[in-house]
């Protein structure tokens, strides 16, 4: 019986290890393979428009209503201490630290991480990538490399959108709506938002997210079973492993840029 | 056998492989000549396909060799095996057309990755390659516009595009109906005649693959059974050959999968 | 969608992710001193400095002037040394200005507020490197509290 259990825990050790090697091989081939500027910028372009451009929509419309809220429930706390000026420097902060990079990559998971999961999936479910193989066109410099570097462009991009709407958001309900004072909103804001302190660090986080995520999803996706439920099954896994790995890199990140 | 080496595009000499726990190829030989139409024939389920993949330095054998123009194809480095694909071709059961694009960019992919020829150039080879399996006029079709047979023949044009020396079929008679299957054995024999190509086709159409093959081998139990001309076969000896090529549901290969005797089992549920 | 079309759209993106970050970079944070203009440094000795940080703003009459840029303890009288990053713009205080340390509000954070002395014949005007030698500490809650108590006995 506990025989058995460890048993149980030794082969999940195994498996897990297995797969992130073969993560982290897979990744290096398609990070560290040769690039080819002539044929690869194209692809980047064409990826960039499909996990960057398709998923903008999405982040501004989230980016505003995460900043709408933040104005609200911020500006119920701070007028209790005649404190609303600092409503400014709440919502930014909030979401230059935190907000904007996980949401983003949390959104980014969901919606072009699943969709990239599924792609390569189905690429490898009708023999896509194994007639690439035979016809000598590597799959990891030809499909992988330039989604995983779409990806890792757009996701600080999208975080940095995401960042600014809720901000205006904020502005929206704050200023707009609540009253508080257009000018101490800016101001105050500009006296505690730092630009390496708080910006910067909020975007390097969006940077590790967007590897993480673009790792996680790529590699459940090549490494799917290429029937429906194993597609199925890799999608589901990349947006819960993801959006979990998200959120322990932040804590890790929180802890290393704002805990010392 | 004596055979000149250059005779032979590819040798398979004593191949072991299994998936698994499984054991799907025990030892097995066979040998493709240039030139000719082989083909391989054998129950669903022996891994047929692997065993083009197993040519085409997917998959690694456990024990044995193949051997593609006197060179190991399980030992080259990966630089190598890429090279060395550039030169052999692969029809997959289902086309793998890429499906974001269209007929005519799926053609030009092999020509646009592996040369540099200006796109007047490759225009001509792709509108050749389309004209010779008859779909010049859907060139600007995506792949999921396509019926099957017609994915199947888009599959094969891009197969050819590169003019390679082995072309390897896979299935490429399943699902089709009697015209499309028509189209595409006649495809097969043509190209083969046409371009000086050596062809492997893996199938268990029995009809089709006797009109067209020059050799076949009949494979079933991790072993060839069987070899020679169509006509030598249907004069094998073998019953488990005979039973294959007439289609027969019961016989050498038994029709029932294997089982505790049926009258036990029965009496276990009273 | 053709090449072009796809081309476009993605500048667009790679645009409005521009615009996105300048509002952050110029608009949002405090870019202050950091790299606008050329500064020059003063130091000022303080017996205490409350909650004063690096980075806090330096004001006169309200209006920013610079940042404090370090704060060090000086090791033979251990009381507390304050570098001053004060902007080219701002270079004529006399040396007869004096500094504070000043709270925003009841409970905002701390900053340095400058004091311009007189100017005559015989003052000089602060140069890179001078010290303020006349500076007043932060207010300390619990030592004002204290101050009270015994002057109510």
């Amino acid at each position: 019986m506990f025989v058995d259990r460890l048993q149980r825990l030794g082969a999940n050790t195994i498996q897990t290890v297995a797969g992130l090697g073969r993560a982290t091989l897979m990744l290096m081939g398609a990070v560290f393979g040769k690039p080819d500027v002539r044929k690869g910028f194209p692809l980047l372009i064409k990826q960039l428009y499909v996990v960057g451009v398709l998923s903008l929509l999405i982040i501004v419309v989230s980016g505003l209503f995460i900043g709408m809220v933040l104005g609200l429930q911020g500006y119920t706390v701070l007028v209790k201490f005649g404190a609303e000026g600092m409503l400014g420097p709440l919502v930014a902060l909030s979401l230059l630290r935190e907000l904007g990079p996980v949401v983003t990559a949390l959104l980014f998971a969901g919606r072009a991480g699943s969709a990239l999961t599924a792609e390569i999936g189905l690429m490898k479910a009708t023999e896509q990538i194994s007639s690439m193989e035979m016809m000598a066109v590597d799959p990891l410099r030809r499909i992988i490399a330039p989604r995983f570097w779409a990806g890792v462009i757009s996701m600080p991009l999208l975080a940095v959108v995401f960042t600014a709407v809720g901000i205006l958001g904020g502005h929206l309900v704050g200023v707009d709506w609540l009253g508080v004072d257009a000018g101490s909103y800016w101001s105050a804001m500009q006296a505690n938002v730092d630009l390496y302190q708080d910006v910067f660090n909020g975007i390097i986080k969006s940077i590790v997210f967007a590897f993480v995520v673009m790792a996680i999803a790529l590699h459940k996706g090549f490494d799917a079973v290429p029937t429906s439920e194993g597609i199925a099954k890799a999608t589901t896994e990349t947006v819960v492993t993801a959006s979990l790995a998200v959120l322990a890199f932040d804590f890790v990140l929180t802890a290393l840029m704002f805990g010392g | 056998m004596e055979r000149i080496l250059s005779d032979l595009m590819v040798d398979i000499q004593n191949l072991t492989f299994s998936r698994g726990e499984r054991l799907i190829y025990d030892g097995m030989s066979m040998q493709v000549k240039r030139g000719q139409v082989t083909a391989i024939m054998g129950p669903s389920g022996i891994g047929k396909t692997t065993l083009l993949k197993l040519i085409g330095g997917q998959l690694k054998p456990e024990r044995g060799d193949i051997l593609y123009q006197g060179r190991s194809i399980p030992k080259m480095s990966r630089a190598e095996l890429y090279q060395t694909r550039k030169s052999m071709s692969m029809l997959f059961q289902s086309g793998a057309l890429f499906s974001e694009m269209t007929v005519f960019d799926n053609v030009a992919f092999p020509i646009r990755e592996h040369t540099k020829l200006p796109e007047t150039l490759i225009r001509t080879m792709v509108l050749m390659k389309l004209e010779a399996v008859g779909l010049r006029g859907a060139r600007d079709l995506m792949p999921s516009e396509l019926s099957g047979g017609m994915a199947r023949r888009a599959a094969l044009a891009r197969a050819i595009a590169l003019d390679p020396e082995l072309i390897m079929y896979d299935e490429p008679f399943a699902g089709q109906d009697p015209i499309s299957m028509g189209i595409v054995v006649k495809l097969i024999r043509e190209l083969n005649n046409a371009l000086g190509l050596t062809s492997i086709v893996v199938s268990h159409d029995v009809p089709e693959v006797m009109s067209i093959a020059d050799y076949v081998y009949v494979v079933a139990e991790k072993h060839v059974i069987g070899e020679g001309t169509p006509e030598q076969l249907r004069q094998h000896a073998s019953p488990l050959v005979q039973q294959f090529l007439k289609g027969e549901a019961d016989g050498a290969v038994p029709f029932h999968f294997k089982a505790a005797p049926y009258a036990d089992e029965l009496m276990e549920l009273l | 969608m053709n090449t072009r079309k796809i081309e476009i759209a993605v500048g667009c993106f790679v645009a409005i992710a521009i615009g996105a970050f300048l509002i952050l970079a110029l608009k949002v944070a405090n870019t202050g001193f950091a790299g606008s203009g050329e500064t020059y440094t003063l130091y000022a000795d303080f017996e205490n400095i409350g909650g004063l940080k690096t980075r806090s703003p330096i004001k006169v009459g309200g209006v920013v002037v610079g940042r404090v840029a370090s704060i060090e303890l000086d090791k033979t009288f251990y009381t507390p040394r304050v570098r001053l990053e004060i902007s080219k713009q701002y270079d004529n205080f006399p040396e007869t200005s004096s500094v504070v340390i000043l709270t925003s509000g009841l409970l905002g954070e701390q900053y340095l507020g400058i004091q311009p002395g007189f100017i005559d014949e015989t003052v000089h005007i602060l140069q890179d490197g001078d010290v303020i030698e006349d500076t007043r500490s932060a207010m300390v809650l619990e030592e004002l509290i204290g101050q009270f108590l015994f002057n109510r006995n």
